[in-house]
């Protein structure tokens, strides 16, 4: 344990100051120090990743590390087979969570994902100040322009850049009446404690079925409720939806296993007696039921806890309270301010078919938080990337490696993109990684984005969008039943699409 | 920020919902996505696919036609319809003309939804009528 005088960061003025220290704020402080951008990291937890002392109940979670994939651990294309480990450029820094599970599954302990966020920390050499709390905000206008002051339980911190990584972790439930006799998802006790009892489950999406998984042995009858249809991700072919680790209670249901799975409006909630009734109104036909529980149990979700930050002009939207955020995870309100983590989903990019980006998970924002390093390194401390030249016999060879192991545009869907410039005076470059909106919309060098969509039918595809002389065409290439995007095929179609810029 | 209770009574007010009862417009906000756009974001994008219908919560867009605006559309009003339907890209750029909150309902989610909800794709049509109608206005 660290002495006191020993953390880092002490309250004072910085150019960049993260809150957070779970995988988004980490993972932007790694690519931060790589590009050379000082700032500070501050967090409440006493540790890195302190989301997973607590969540999810049942111990696993729900992304998984393959152990064995068909590419080397150190490569950069095993982070499609590796949804948890934080991601860098030094091969030292790759794979870390597959090293640290038993081998017993794919999904991670919450154990063992501590222990892979604690190993980058170490590795990486991340320096957070832990036990500082967040608490207020304020803006101040100076002769040399605007800056931000975090109070924090330790003092003040003032800096012209804020991120907030605070995740999506405040519990939140509706204003039904009699919700105060719901426990919240946040408080499920241990499963044993609920041997024999009628469980009523405010909510479907996955804390729900969560819940309903872990406790089907223990609970005498569960009711899970919730106005629309419960989505399953196995139906929607994306993470939308609930997860097929948790589509037990549906068999139970339809078989009639003392689980019961309603479309129905939470009226009320009343104690009678040492039970509780919930009154409810069905979807279909608007006709009441009431179902008696022992328990009643809110999986209705969690809100963003930006605490001032609304009075202080920053937007918010949606159940969730996500800070509405331009595609380079700005606060789309307050400048200066950003967002890392699973906040980044309020920035929702495309959603090309109704199928969101991964930023609500690790293997989504993680690749969120190093290209706004690169964003914030190059847009407000002038340290430019480099943009490596590519050959013309090249450009080919380079899209078809970035479609077979590119995991950004795998991953991030529609969402992310691989940029190739191509420029009569400055010749071809590799852009690197951007949101496909900012090439979409934001005007430019004529180039190529390159990503991979699918449409919901389960099918998985290349899309390369062109801009020539500002007009964008999309360019959809065939799927694949193996997803293999190096075929003769795709390799004729993107050779077509080159053509189209003068190389051959 | 709302809740889907909130929502739920904001859409009673507006003429394409207006004859659901209160447990279907719950319903409906539960299935809609809400989503939040800046000042001159591009909402649809003319000639790409995957498009969804959208439901203006509060705010104005335009509609911009080859770089050319024909029309804004403010509260209560939809759009992304029509590509959906007809299974193909937009015609039209729709975009933010000020901050934006909308309803979203991904493109593939839409013939079900509207199936489910007979009375909202009456009101639908009816809109659509009174496009056509004023359409023809104009052309004569």
């Amino acid at each position: 344990m660290a002495e006191l005088s020993e953390r880092p960061f002490e309250p004072g003025e910085y150019p960049v100051v993260i809150v957070g220290s779970g995988p988004g704020g980490l993972q932007l402080s790694a690519a931060l120090t790589r590009r050379g951008v000082d700032h500070a990291v501050i967090s409440a937890d006493p540790t890195p990743g302190g989301m997973f002392r607590r969540w999810p109940f049942f111990q696993r979670l729900l992304s998984w590390t393959k152990p064995y994939a068909p590419v080397a651990r150190s490569s950069r294309a095993f982070e499609r087979a590796d949804w948890n480990s934080l991601i860098s450029d030094d091969p030292a820094l790759r794979a870390i969570q597959v090293d640290l599970m038993d081998g017993s599954s794919e999904f991670p302990s919450r154990p063992e994902m501590e222990a892979n966020l604690a190993t980058f920390v170490e590795r990486a050499g991340i320096r957070v100040r832990y036990g500082c709390r967040w608490e207020s905000t304020r803006r101040e206008d100076g002769l040399d322009g605007q800056r931000f002051i975090l109070v924090t339980s330790d003092g003040e911190y003032r800096c012209r850049i804020a991120v907030f990584a605070v995740g999506v972790a405040e519990p939140w439930r509706p204003a039904t009446p009699g919700m105060e006799f719901a426990a919240h998802y946040a408080d499920t006790r241990a499963a044993e404690t609920y041997a024999d009892r009628r469980l009523f489950i405010v909510g479907k999406q996955n804390s729900g079925f969560e819940l309903a998984s872990g406790l089907l042995h223990w609970a005498r009858r569960i009711v899970l409720a919730s106005p629309s249809p419960a989505k399953l991700s196995v139906n929607t072919h994306s993470l939308v939806g609930v997860r097929a680790r948790y589509v037990q209670p549906f068999e139970d249901h339809n078989l009639g296993g003392g689980v019961s799975i309603l479309d129905a409006a939470i009226e009320s909630i009343e104690r009678t007696g040492s039970a509780l009734t919930v009154r409810l109104r069905r979807s279909d036909d608007g006709s009441a039921l009431a179902v008696e529980a022992d328990e009643v149990i809110a999986a209705t979700g969690f809100v963003t806890p930006l605490r001032d930050l609304p009075e202080i002009g920053v937007a918010t939207f949606g159940q969730s309270r996500l800070p509405a955020q331009t595609p380079w995870w700005e606060s789309a309100t307050v400048p200066g301010i950003f967002f890392a983590g699973t906040i980044s989903q309020g920035s929702g990019g495309l959603k090309k078919h109704g199928i969101p980006a991964n930023s609500g998970a690790v293997h989504g924002h993680r690749y969120n938080a190093r290209v706004l390093a690169r964003y914030i390194a190059e847009e407000r401390f002038e340290r430019r990337d480099e943009r490596p030249t590519l050959g013309a016999n090249d450009v080919l060879g380079f899209c078809i490696d970035e479609l077979a192991g590119g995991p950004e545009i795998f991953h991030q869907r529609a969402y992310l993109s691989r940029v190739v410039s191509v420029d009569p005076s400055e010749g071809i470059r590799d852009d690197g990684v951007v949101p496909l909106s900012t090439f979409l919309d934001g005007g430019g060098r004529d180039g190529l984005a390159i990503t991979i969509e699918a449409d919901g039918s389960g099918a998985t595809y290349p899309t390369i969008y062109t801009r020539r002389s500002g007009t964008i065409v999309e360019h959809q290439l065939a799927p694949h039943p193996l997803m293999d995007f190096t075929t003769l095929e795709h390799r004729r179609a993107i050779a077509d699409i080159l053509a189209g810029f003068g190389i051959a | 920020m709302a809740s889907n209770l909130e929502i739920a009574d904001t859409l009673a007010g507006f003429a394409l919902f207006a004859d659901l009862p209160s447990a279907a417009l719950e319903r409906v906000a539960h299935t809609f996505e809400e989503t939040w756009f800046p000042d001159g974001e591009r909402i649809l994008r003319q000639g790409l696919s995957g498009s969804g219908f959208f439901v203006i919560l509060e705010g104005e867009a335009a509609i911009i036609v080859d770089g050319t605006q024909r029309a804004t559309l403010g509260r209560g009003e939809f759009f992304g319809e029509v590509s959906i339907l007809l299974g193909e890209s937009p015609v039209a750029d729709v975009v933010a003309l000020r901050p934006m909150r909308c309803l979203v309902l991904a493109g593939p989610a839409v013939e079900t939804f509207l199936v489910e909800q007979p009375r909202v794709m009456f009101r639908m049509l009816q809109a659509q009528a009174r496009r056509l109608r004023n359409a023809n206005r104009w052309r004569s």
